[in-house]
């Protein structure tokens, strides 16, 4: 009961530096045990050396970092119960692949009777029984990210973490090796953390995503809620929702805020948040897909009038770029399910309306 | 992983320690020498005024001895025969580089360049010595022009500035054709493609596109070439005899003939001095060029 | 296009280069043979200049001296520049910059200022010159063909494979040991064949440092130059050379079948 009271990795207002850049800046996190956890943003975000600052290979400036309830933060690497997959592998090439995998069996604790027995079994999981021999440099890239797994696995880590572990593979089997590394962590039933830069990898594989910028955690929350609901713009547009919005705030009751576009258009939606000020100006986004394009305005929508600009048909879908009065790029992406004969609905110049369910405004904090 | 300074330490403490009392202590305690005078058995004259010394200006005397007569002529002769191998290692490098890195069969070009790095095993004085058993009067280039019935006598070439001359070259080609052809290597054939396409004929290729990219190449090789003629003392000592006297034999008769240690340490330290202005000019033209250091 | 007529210059210049740098080491080895004592005429085949050798005690010691300095020179540089080229390799420190300067200027400064430099230290602290103020000599410029050959290994190397042990349970010993030491592995020994054959080459520092009776083979054979050009010289030469094609032959095998190391 106790073990589920600890959090697998707790990361407790941790500052690290590299000269006057703070590339972790004062981030405070917790992994549950089990949990497939993603630490998402662009690069030099800082989600890279959170990772090393939770394998050890870096030491915070300030903070504490803590592995199943007991503090690690100034352990050295190899004392601490994590165990990583490296993002280029980093098998070592003058041994075989068993070779690799044993290579971390003789500091555990472990009867050296049963060792061959696991490094096999390891081996086995990966489906990689038969390839004992070789070396690195006869792998191919997935064969190679395996053993890398293997090795790391067959220490029994209750926490893997994971370097871009997709990136160096060939795009066609990055969606085959993500289905694989998630049921994986199923059956295993440890803690993954797992740093990327792609977000559709992060929201296929997570129970929870971190989305990093600038060393700092802007959101931490699920897949869902870091998509449907992100909470600050640098979170909205690296997940896709470019379309920013700014609006006046005219009134709050009842749980309902009443907003004002700035083309007097108003409209209401249902908001917990904070106490606003009259006249305050609050930016939400709405994601493309969530708008759509409108001949005549629909009465149960927001709508903005705005003229096309461009447009991408990619088949199934189309992506529009419109803008507005004022002179604001908004992206509307259309299935095209609706689509019938052989021409689109609205060509470059044309005037036509922004229409959007008042549900779908995500309020942004200012980050 | 980014480890602290402080465990560096002990990992160079031997080679610092070994590198300060056998190389720095001794190469400034010669410039402290190159300061003084020759005693009158070979040693080196006791200085009685340190202070007096110094005002006198005496203490530069054995600077300004070498920047007149004889010893000038030996230095301009020294520069000027490394110029002139540098030269001519990089007219002779250039083609077989651009040839080794860009148009030899592909099965060969280990072979070949495996052919160009041997010289650098093998021993430096034999293969000069090679040159003194050709080049000398009874030498087989000579045989073989008595041979021809166009020459009476014998070509006088072994201690000659030209004898001099080939075992230099010979001497540093490989150290000139390897940068050559590391950086040709690196070139990009479809920018030469690139360059036809946009008219350009095949001179100004290599102009225009070949020779500013293998650049980097040039300058390393002309360091390379250009230091170790400039102090040359085994090339010039053998196929050069008394006529062909550089600098570095300059140096080496004050210390073991002579035996003028000042004045011989003030030679050894304008010879360091105009070495290092070219490795500062080297390092400069590398930074400003942000590429990776050859040397 | 004349882009053929082009490539046959190119390719016939490429061979006269080849000529001129392996013709006068061909031409030496031949004329080894040679039974004429004074000119280049070929007077029929001959081992009498081996022969001879054989009998030159001078020779012998010269080479034993030799082999005695390159050995030590060899060991203490490798252990010594090791170390540094580790040090420059993983680690950031103050006076990074300055050590680096420090380990290149004894490679590039001239041989002549080298001896001269020393020389005049040994005469200073009035130590007598030996075969030791020579082993001293070769190691100031061996420490750092040694640490410059090894950063470079060590440079092109992925220093993720260290942390990789490091995460596997290793300690720093064990993971030098066990990671480092085999990687660097080429490296060291490349490094330790060129000082190796650098101080067997080496006679202008040498020239300057040697003591009475620490005669190396390149003294030696210089001393025979200067008396003239002889076949003896041929014979002493040929040997040398076969030994370095023996040295590359063996560097060649011990490096390309090193392990891990991908083309």
């Amino acid at each position: 009961m106790s073990a589920s009271l600890n959090p697998s990795v707790e990361i407790q207002n941790v500052t690290k530096r590299f000269g006057d850049v703070a590339a972790v800046d004062g981030v405070s996190l917790s992994i549950a045990p089990g949990e497939f956890f993603a630490l998402l943003g662009p690069s030099g975000c800082g989600k890279t050396t959170l990772l090393r600052l939770i394998a050890g290979f870096e030491e915070p400036d300030a903070g504490t970092i803590r592995i199943q309830g007991s503090d690690v933060t100034r352990v050295p690497p190899h004392r601490r119960p994590v165990n990583m997959v490296f993002q280029h592998y980093a098998l070592f090439p003058h041994l075989t692949v068993e070779e690799n995998v044993a290579f971390g069996m003789r500091y555990k604790d472990l009867p050296r009777t049963g060792q061959a027995a696991r490094v096999a079994e390891a081996l086995a999981l990966v489906r990689l029984t038969g390839y004992e021999k070789r070396r690195s440099d006869q792998l191919s890239g997935g064969q190679r990210q395996r053993v890398a797994l293997a090795r790391a696995l067959v220490l029994g880590p209750q926490v893997l973490l994971l370097d871009e572990p997709l990136a160096a593979l060939d795009p066609n089997l990055r969606k085959e090796v993500q289905v694989e590394l998630k049921s994986l962590q199923r059956s295993l039933g440890i803690t993954f953390v797992f740093v990327t830069h792609d977000r559709q990898e992060a929201l296929a594989m997570s129970d929870r995503i971190a989305v990093m910028n600038g060393g700092k955690v802007e959101q931490v929350g699920s897949p869902v809620q870091v998509f449907e609901a992100p909470e600050t713009e640098f979170v909205a547009r690296f997940l896709g929702a470019t379309n920013v919005f700014t609006a006046e705030v005219r009134r709050q009751e009842d749980g309902l805020l009443s907003l004002q576009l700035p083309d007097g258009t108003e409209f209401s939606i249902p908001d917990p948040g904070p106490p606003r000020l009259r006249r305050e100006p609050l930016r939400f986004v709405v994601r493309p897909e969530k708008l759509a394009l409108r001949a005549v305005p629909v009465p149960s929508e927001i709508s903005l009038a705005v003229t096309v600009e461009d447009r991408v048909y990619h088949g199934a879908s189309t992506e529009w770029t419109v803008r507005d009065a004022r002179g604001e790029r908004y992206a509307v992406f259309a299935q095209n399910a609706g689509l019938a004969g052989d021409a689109l609905p609205f060509s470059p110049g044309s005037p036509a309306f922004l229409g959007w369910d008042a549900r779908h405004s995500v309020m942004l904090r200012e980050s | 992983m980014r480890r602290s300074g402080r465990s560096a330490y002990p990992l160079l403490l031997p080679t610092w320690l070994v590198l300060g009392i056998f190389f720095l202590v001794p190469l400034f305690l010669m410039l402290a020498v190159s300061f003084a005078e020759r005693g009158t058995y070979g040693g080196i004259k006791p200085v009685g005024d340190l202070g007096a010394y110094v005002r006198s200006g005496e203490f530069l005397g054995n600077y300004a001895r070498s920047l007149g007569g004889i010893y000038l002529k030996i230095g301009w002769r020294s520069l000027w025969m490394a110029v002139l191998t540098t030269v001519l290692c990089l007219a002779v490098s250039f083609p077989i580089a651009y040839y080794l890195a860009l148009l030899a069969p592909r099965r060969w070009k280990g072979l070949l360049l495996g052919l160009v790095v041997v010289p650098f095993w093998t021993s430096f004085l034999i293969r000069t010595y090679a040159w003194m058993f050709i080049l000398r009067t009874e030498g087989l280039i000579n045989l073989v022009l008595l041979g021809t019935g166009l020459f009476h006598h014998p070509l006088e070439i072994l201690y000659t500035q030209t004898a001099v001359m080939i075992g230099l070259v010979y001497g540093e080609l490989p150290f000139m054709i390897l940068p050559l052809y590391a950086s040709l290597e690196k070139l990009d054939r479809s920018l030469l493609e690139a360059a036809s396409d946009l008219g350009a004929g095949s001179s100004q290729r290599l102009w225009r596109v070949t020779v500013p990219l293998s650049m980097p190449g040039i300058v390393a090789g002309t360091v390379l070439v250009f230091i170790p003629s400039l102090g040359q003392f085994v090339v010039s000592d053998l196929l050069g005899g008394a006529r062909g006297m550089l600098l570095g034999n300059l140096i080496q008769n004050q210390f073991a003939v002579a035996r003028n240690k000042p004045f011989g340490s003030a030679l050894a330290f304008e010879l360091t001095a105009a070495v290092l202005l070219l490795l500062v000019a080297y390092a400069v033209y590398a930074r400003r060029r942000g590429g990776e250091e050859l040397l | 296009m004349n882009s053929n007529w082009h490539r046959r210059l190119l390719a016939a210049h490429t061979a006269l280069v080849y000529l001129f740098l392996y013709a006068p080491i061909a031409i030496l080895v031949v004329f080894s043979f040679n039974a004429a004592r004074q000119t280049a005429f070929w007077e029929g085949f001959t081992l009498d200049w081996y022969r001879r050798l054989l009998g030159n005690a001078l020779l012998f010691r010269s080479v034993r001296n030799s082999l005695v300095v390159a050995g030590i020179t060899t060991a203490v540089a490798v252990l010594l520049g090791t170390p540094a080229a580790l040090a420059l390799a993983r680690h950031e420190f103050r006076g990074k910059r300055a050590t680096q300067a420090l380990l290149y200027l004894p490679v590039i400064i001239p041989e002549v200022v080298l001896g001269a430099a020393l020389v005049t230290f040994f005469g200073a602290v009035e130590l007598r010159l030996s075969l030791w103020t020579v082993v001293i000599a070769h190691v100031v410029f061996s420490v750092s063909y040694v640490a410059i050959v090894v950063r470079a290994r060590l440079a092109g190397l992925d220093p993720s494979l260290e942390e990789a042990a490091r995460d596997l349970g290793a300690g720093p010993v064990e993971t030098f040991r066990r990671v480092t030491l085999p990687l660097a592995a080429p490296g060291i020994v490349a490094s330790a064949l060129l000082v190796f054959t650098l101080s067997i080459d080496d006679y202008v520092i040498t020239s300057f440092v040697a003591g009475v009776g620490a005669t190396t083979l390149p003294l030696h054979i210089y001393s025979m130059l200067k008396v003239g050009v002889t076949p003896e010289v041929n014979a002493v030469s040929t040997l040398l050379l076969a030994g370095t094609v023996v040295l590359i032959v063996v560097a060649h095998r011990l490096l390309s079948s090193e392990t891990g190391d991908p083309k």
